[in-house]
This record gives structure tokens, sequence and C-alpha cells, in this order.
């Protein structure tokens, strides 16, 4: 679906060969400063390329409208946000701005699916964060594009909502969407994700989350339970 | 948006009928709307020449005043933003005060209004520029703070040197903000200036909307998110330039209502334009109304009246958003 072909920019990425396919979810790990929300920059054009290319459904990124880009690409960006205390449901409206309507019935979808239904009248002001995080997850699915790109959505939500957000992700997948997610929690990422991405210095460094990785990537020694990393120690 | 501007339009169409009818002649209302129809006689001139222009004015500056707080409220995601704080009015004010100083204003009646255009899209141009540099919210408004002052600056300095003393009082009573012994070629010089920058102010709402969710998810909804920096930039320009240059600096309007109507219109940015060009208008003509019941003698200026009134309100909102934080 999205093809990099050795990709670099300016800042963050260094020759970078990936792809993001359809039907699955791709996790994106790395320390911080990898690359990892440069990655998805360059998959939406906020990024200016100095090397390499960005194909989108086999056409070139610079082929793309605007707004034909934006109803193929939903992006959910860190620490997503809402500068004004909207109803839930007209937050989720947004999600719509690219196919210039309010389609009622894809808003009402999404925020089914983001298990967000309940609370859709309220102000985005008296959410919790959990609720919060699905509301803007609502957004991204309301846009009903083929990719989406989610940038850390697991950061500052507790144990049950972290589950619960990836469960949701794997749902998308399962409609056929490309999902692309970066973590960096790693547990999540190897019991979630059906594909790793490892970012160093702005390279692909790994396509797995092995001893060696962990070990050269993040300088950590992890233990395993059923195929589940969990961070341990330092090295 | 819809009950919003209902709610509005009659007691603005009020308050606008109580201006144009009500003044310190007793005709009655019947003999000046006979006047302004034939304009024949006495009634005639007061309703063509007096109440006219300054009922025109009040909801033209009004509104100018009104959209352009509540666009750049939008772009800058900030409540505390509005053309007087980002500067854009005191530059508007100094072009104006330089269009007196000069003599330009002397040698043709629209260059006055062309130098406070002018004025406020240097300011509005600087913010955009800072703004697409990267800045910050916070460094946006302490570059409206910066601007505003060095515009008061070169004001003053304008008056330390003004050549006699009539210009001096002139620029500042000007500055001041006032609706009187206006004409209608100030009206109708600044309607239609003031109707495109509310236009394009308008044309902008979708992506302010956008921009609630932060520029980079606005660009991936498919926002040209600097084309809509630059349709508020210029929209704030043409309109608040307009209004400042026929009706002086009137402070606070567009930082008080947008703030009051925003509950009312979903917190949603572009359903707050046009109710918020609404509410200016009905501001602005009420406090007009006001400076000339309270003080038929017009000692009173109505830019002082709203800054004695949207002062406070702005202490308050900054109380308020400090407890919120």
């Amino acid at each position: 679906m999205i093809v990099f072909d050795n990709v670099s920019a300016a800042y963050g990425l260094n020759g970078v060969g990936a792809r993001f396919e359809a039907g699955i979810v791709t996790g994106i790990v790395g320390p911080n400063g990898a690359g990892k929300t440069s990655l998805f920059r360059a998959a939406l054009g906020l990024l200016p390329l100095a090397g390499g290319a960005v194909r989108i459904r086999d056409r070139a990124l610079k082929d793309w409208s605007r707004e034909a880009l934006a109803r193929t690409i939903a992006y959910l960006p860190q620490g997503g946000e809402a500068h004004w205390p909207l109803p839930a449901r007209a937050l989720v409206a947004l999600g719509r701005l690219p196919h210039r309507d309010r389609d009622a019935k894809a808003i009402d979808a999404a925020l089914e699916r983001a298990d967000a239904t309940a609370f859709a009248d309220r102000s985005t002001s008296e959410l919790s964060a959990g609720e919060r995080a699905r509301v803007l997850f609502a957004r991204a699915l309301a846009t009903g594009a083929p990719v989406l790109l989610a940038d850390e959505p697991a950061a500052y939500l507790d144990p049950a909502h972290q589950l619960r957000l990836m469960r949701l992700l794997k749902e998308e997948a399962a409609r056929g969407t490309a999902v692309a997610v970066t973590l960096h929690d790693l547990s999540l990422a190897s019991r979630h994700c059906d594909r790793a991405i490892v970012l160093h210095e702005g390279r692909v460094a790994a396509s797995d989350l092995s001893d060696r990785t962990l070990a050269q990537v993040f300088g950590i020694e992890a233990l395993r339970s059923e195929g589940t990393v969990v961070p341990w120690r330092l090295i | 948006m819809t009950r919003a501007i209902v709610a509005l339009v009659l007691p603005t169409v009020a308050f606008a009928a109580l201006s144009f009818f009500v003044g310190p002649s007793h005709l009655s209302a019947s003999a000046i709307l006979g006047g302004l129809f034939d304009g024949q006689g006495i009634a005639g001139t007061i309703a063509r020449e007096i109440r006219l222009p300054r009922t025109g004015l009040a909801l033209v500056v009004g509104s100018a005043l009104g959209a352009s707080g509540a666009a750049l409220q939008g772009l800058f995601r900030n409540p505390l933003a509005e053309p007087g704080i980002t500067g854009v009015t005191s530059c508007a004010g100094l072009g104006a005060v330089l269009a007196l100083y000069f003599g330009f204003a002397a040698a043709s009646p629209a260059l006055l209004p062309a130098f406070a255009i002018l004025g406020a899209l240097a300011s509005a141009g600087l913010l955009y520029l800072l703004s697409r540099q990267g800045a910050g919210v916070m460094a946006l408004v302490l570059a409206g703070v910066a601007i505003s002052s060095l515009a008061t600056a070169l004001t003053a300095l304008a008056l330390s040197f003004a050549h006699n003393p009539y210009a001096m009082s002139e620029m500042v009573l000007w500055m001041m903000g006032a609706l009187k012994d206006r004409t209608l070629s100030d009206l109708a010089f600044a309607a239609p200036l003031v109707a495109a920058g509310i236009a394009l102010l308008a044309s902008a709402g979708r992506g302010l909307d956008a921009l609630t969710l932060g520029e980079e998810a606005a660009h991936s909804l498919g926002v040209d998110v600097a084309g809509v920096r630059m349709r508020v930039v210029v929209g704030v320009a043409l309109a608040t330039g307009a209004a400042t240059a026929a009706a002086g600096a009137v402070s606070f309007v567009g930082l008080v209502v947008p703030h009051l109507l925003r509950p009312f219109t979903g917190y949603q940015p572009a359903r707050l334009i046009l109710p918020s060009a609404l509410g200016g208008a009905l501001l602005v003509t009420a406090s007009d109304l006001l400076v000339r019941t309270v003080d038929p003698g017009e000692q009173l200026r109505l830019g002082v009246v709203t800054a004695l009134l949207g002062a406070p309100f702005f202490f308050w909102l900054i109380l308020k958003l400090r407890r919120e934080a």
C-alpha cells in the first residue's frame, strides 16, 4: 500500500526502505529520535525528502492531490489534541473533511468501532484521557481511509485502554486497512503487531525484536513470555 | 450557527433602529424615516448625513471586529487572540496617524483608510511570517505585544512632532475611537472592504475547524494550512484596517464577542465567524448608543467605553484560563 524506497530527509531519515501492507498491523519501534514520526511525516508529504521516493498505491507521492491523499491516509498524530472543547461527535465529524460531507452513517460507525458511542454527545474537555483517545481514534476512522497511521496512540493510556486500542487496530487491519503504528512499548509491539520495523538513527535496523536487535538498538535485555517481549534491564 | 444568528438578528436590528431613530434632535421616527427617503429639509439632512453613517458604521465596524476576533482565535487556537492584542489595530492606527501627520488624509479622503489597511496588513503579514517560521502561539502573542508597543511608540512620536495643536488633537481624538461626525463616504468606503474581509474569513472556516486538531492533523485532512493562514491574515487586515480607518481604535470587541458566543456555536471555529460579526455589530451599536445617551456632549469616546468594558473581561478570561490549566 505504501512503499518507502531509500527515503532520506535532512532531519530524521537516512535511506529507509519499508512497506506498509494492507490487512496487517505494522509496528514501528525504535529509540527516541530514530525517525519513527519522520517516516509518517514523509508519507504525508509533510517532510521534504532529500532522496528516495514514497509510493502510495503504486503512485508517487508528488502525483497525489492534497485531498485525494487525505482520503487515502488517515493520520493520528502523537499526543492528539483538541484545542477547543468540541462535542465528541463534532470532533469525529472532522474526519469527513476530505470528503466535504458530514456523513452521519460514517460518523456513527466510526464512533461505534472506536467504542466511543456512549460519550459521543459529551464535550471532549469532560472526557478522561482514555475516552479522548478513543474519540480521536474515531476521528481517524471516520475518514474511511485504506491506510491508518497512528503515532504513539498508546502513550498516556492505562494497560486496559492500551490493550483495547491494540485490539481496535487489529480489527481495522482485518477490514483490509493498512495499519502502521509507532510504539515505545515493546511488549505491545511484539504481541499485537503482525510485522515490526525497527528504526535506529534514521535507518531500518531490523525487522524483528530478537535479543540481538534489542541489545544493539535499544541496549536492553528482555524477558520473554508467549512471544511477548518484556523490557527488563539495561546492558 | 443558524440558531445563534437568528437569536442575534433581532436585538441587532432593534439597537440599529434605536441608534437610527433616537438622537438629540427630537424629530419623530416617521419624520426621520421620511427624511431618509426624500432627503428633504432638516430631517433629510439628519437622516442621511448624521444618523445613517453613524448607525451604518457602528454595524460595519462591529461586525469587522467581531469576525476578525473569531477568525484570529481560531487560527491561533487561543481565546486571547484578537485584532487589538495581536497589534493589528495599533498598526492600522499608526497608518492612519501617519496619513494625518503627512497631510495625505487632507489630500484625498481615500488615503486615510488606505494607510490604515496598509498598517494592518504589515502587522498581520509579520505575524503570518512568524507563524510560518514555526513560532508557537505564545511567540505570536508576544510578537503581537511587541508590534503593538512599537506602533504605539511611533504613533506617540508622530504626536510629539505634530506641526500644530489642531493636527495633534485630531490624531488623539481619532485614536480614542468614535463614530461621531462620520460621513456617508466613510461608510461607503468601509462597508465593501469589511464585507470582502469577512467573506475571506468565512471562507477559511473549514480550515479553522480542522486546525482544532493541530496543524499536522489539519494538513493530513487535506487542508491547505498556509492558505488558511493567508486568508485569515488578509481578511483580518482588510476588515480591521477599514474599521479602524472609519472609527479609530475600538478595542476588545474582537475578544469579548467570540468568547461569549463560542458555547452557543458548539465551539466550532467555522460556526463562530458570522455570529461573531453579528454580535460585534450589536455590541458596537449598543456601546455607541450608550455613549450618546449617557453623555450627549460626547466627550466620552466609543473606544474608551469598549475598553472600559473589555479590559476587566480580559483579566477575568486570563484568570479563568489559568484556573482551567
